[in-house]
């Protein structure tokens, strides 16, 4: 982590790393639980890629794979308590938060076994009981809502609980909202409200095809920005699960402490596309590699097995487990009900008593029709 | 009972509820010592402290986007809007997340949240502050969208739209906030979202009207020997339709009148419903009596852009005469 007043880190060379102190006092368990949910998110989205082919999945898709660190370690810095908001690509998140896979695969098929019975789809993924706030398809839409959901945080706390506030937000967006009027909204809210909101740009260098630096003012230290709107701003090494978790946890816990916003450059990269129809023209072959090869799951391989028991035969059960989960879900989500327009189309509009909702301006008309002849007024 | 205006109707609401309710929390630009551009929240502040009557910044997206995570945690949040032309800002998160949410997550988010907006014209203001965008949040599926046309429903309604459990986009006619008084209850009470008031029975012709109009035609009901139903929708989404039907099978002739512009205004809907409902019983065809298809004028041309009561008179002779 540095914050804006410091120099840029650079990632640190393989083999190399000097961790934060708080790293190694984590149990190997801890360590170990960090690698089985980074290698779920990445077969998750391995095999989501392969039904969106099979056309299983309809709609778009974005997957995570690349920026497994950031969701996994940002998370562990959190407790269960403090709400979470995101954007669209949100698979990843929603899984390092604790919804099942099989509730995010069958929301994707669109079908009842979803974790919204497959009515929000891909960029839509929810789950109040784990105060994960979604999945948001507007670019940037989601960070005033994030904000809202820190004021509500602090409020419940301070007001309604009449004690000191207690949790802490935490909104994601990628570097391509930074450019959106509402994440300035927010970011200035934040700052002149004293909201506890930690605001976390996944900069993956890309807003769709556009590289940062040529739609984005101070593409090379976004963090700078976070001055101008009264509040801290670091960059954390993105692709290495450890680093995300050391550095988030103190920013986290400051923005506890201190009940005010933060905002956090994190550098990340994704695999694939920006969604499964990107031809990815934008960037060269050889950026990919350089990436890949610090990949965020063979990083925390190597620092397990430099500094415990870990495995190969280990890892070869985790990963078989991990497998097997997600064969799984992709089975619960191919063996759930259809939705039906009579359950699912018409209601949820509105509380029911306005329900349901026909789509027809008179349906009584629509039975009238339907009348063999003889019977019709 | 007390003889109170508009303004001190929805202040009295947002007072009561605040008492009864601390999830309760009003935000906007100067809606704290200085009560908002009209005064609706004077006095709030002193009430209830700077915790729950929040001053933010000038950003209308990020006063109701913040809006909405409050609402979604749990919380009764009213953001108020300065003017209806400053919804612009705002639209994104009304009809992206406000509108959505109850479906997208199938109801296990929701978004319990009134957000109170000045509207229409007639107070010498200029374009954006004298507009009438009911329609475009009528068409939005998940938003509920009132504007009372007196006192006594101004504070029924805003109650009941504080207590719906969706969100609600309450307009507040700018021109009768202060225009007259009438009698209120000094206790709470609830006027149903979704239920027409009849102003006043008839037999010969239906006007079907809303918001700050229904003085205008009251204006022209008095001035003419007709046997005249007026309808104060008081809720534009749900349309009470059932009130309407039952009006138009007996008189058989229709007005509508609003002061937003003629094309897709929401009078189109309700002549689109009273040709489903009551083809049959129809004399004459619905007559609309709207603002223009142009920008709101400024003020020298306000009146003659609004449906006065003169535009109203004409309506009823037309469709009499048919």
């Amino acid at each position: 982590m540095s914050s804006t007043t410091t120099k840029t880190t650079k990632s640190p060379a393989q083999g190399k790393v000097d961790y934060d102190p708080i790293i190694k006092e984590l149990p190997e368990q801890q360590l170990i639980q960090w690698l089985r949910d980074m290698l779920l998110i990445r077969e998750f989205e391995v095999r989501t890629m392969q039904s969106y082919q099979n056309k299983k999945i309809g709609g778009f898709c974005h997957v995570y794979i690349g920026q497994e660190a950031v969701a996994v370690g940002s998370f562990a810095a959190l407790k269960p308590e403090d709400p979470v908001i995101t954007a669209y690509r949100c698979h990843g998140q929603a899984l390092a938060r604790g919804i099942e896979p099989k509730y995010c695969m069958a929301e994707m098929y669109g079908k009842i076994g979803g974790c919204a019975k497959g009515k929000g789809g891909s960029m839509h993924l929810f789950d109040k009981s784990n105060n994960f706030f979604g999945g948001h398809g507007i670019v940037g839409a989601q960070v005033p809502v994030g904000a809202g959901l820190a004021f509500a945080s602090k409020y419940i706390d301070e007001v309604i609980n009449e004690g000191a506030s207690t949790r802490v937000a935490m909104a994601f967006l990628g570097d391509g909202a930074l450019n959106q009027g509402a994440f300035h909204e927010a970011m200035n809210l934040a700052g002149v409200l004293d909201l506890p909101l930690v605001v976390v740009c996944e900069n993956n260098g890309y807003a769709m095809g556009t590289a940062i630096d040529r739609g984005t003012t101070r593409g090379d230290n976004i963090s700078a920005k976070a001055d101008g709107y009264g509040m801290e701003g670091f960059v954390v090494d993105g692709m290495d699960v450890l680093r995300v978790y050391a550095d988030m946890k103190k920013i986290v816990d400051a923005a506890r402490a201190e009940c005010r916003p933060k905002f956090v450059d994190m550098r990340t990269y994704r695999y694939k596309g920006h969604s499964m129809s990107d031809p990815r023209k934008y960037r060269t072959k050889e950026e990919e590699q350089q990436y890949e090869s610090q990949d965020p799951l063979d990083r925390l391989m190597m620092y397990l097995k430099a500094t415990t028991s870990f495995s190969d035969e280990q890892y070869k059960t985790m990963n078989k487990d991990v497998r097997a989960e997600v064969k799984a879900a992709i089975k619960w989500a191919e063996q759930s009900p259809e939705p039906t327009p009579d359950e699912q189309l018409y209601h949820d509009v509105f509380v029911e008593e306005f329900g349901p909702y026909t789509g027809t301006s008179v349906p009584e008309m629509l039975e009238e029709w339907e009348k063999p002849d003889s019977q019709k007024s | 009972m007390a003889n109170l205006t508009l303004v001190q109707a929805i202040n009295l609401a947002l007072i009561q509820e605040m008492e009864d309710d601390d999830r309760v929390i009003i935000l906007g630009e100067d809606v704290g010592p200085n009560g908002g551009v009209f005064r609706v929240t004077e006095g709030l502040h002193q009430r209830f402290g700077s915790d729950r009557v929040v001053d933010t910044p000038l950003a209308e997206s990020g006063i109701i986007g913040s809006a909405i995570g409050l609402a979604m945690a749990g919380l009764r949040p009213i953001p108020e809007i300065q003017f209806e032309g400053f919804l612009g800002p705002a639209f994104d998160q009304i009809c992206t997340h406000a509108a959505r949410m109850r479906t997208r997550t199938r109801g296990a988010l929701t978004v319990p949240l009134t957000i109170r907006v000045p509207v229409g014209g007639g107070i010498h203001a200029p374009e954006l502050h004298s507009d009438s965008p009911e329609s475009f949040y009528a068409h939005q599926p998940g938003l509920k969208v009132v504007m009372p046309a007196s006192p006594y429903d101004a504070k029924g309604l805003l109650i009941s739209a504080i207590r719906d459990p969706d969100p609600v986009i309450y307009f507040e006619p700018k021109r009768i906030y202060r225009a007259f008084r009438e009698e209120v209850p000094e206790d709470e009470y609830t006027i149903p979202i979704g239920k027409a008031r009849v102003v006043s029975e008839g037999d010969d012709i239906t006007i079907v009207s809303w918001g700050a109009s229904v003085v205008q035609c009251m204006k022209a009901i008095e001035a003419s020997d007709r046997s005249i139903e007026l309808i104060d929708l008081r809720t534009i989404y749900p349309l009470d339709i059932e009130t309407i039907e039952a009006s138009v099978k007996k008189t058989g002739r229709v007005v509508v009148v609003h002061e937003a512009p003629l094309t897709a205004g929401f009078g189109a809907e309700i002549a689109a419903r009273v040709m489903e409902h009551c083809f049959l019983y129809l004399e004459a065809p619905v007559q609309r009596v709207t603002g223009f298809d142009t920008i709101m004028p400024y003020y020298k041309l306000e009146l003659e852009y609004l449906p006065e009561a003169e535009r109203i008179a004409t309506a009823i002779d037309h469709v009499a005469a048919y």
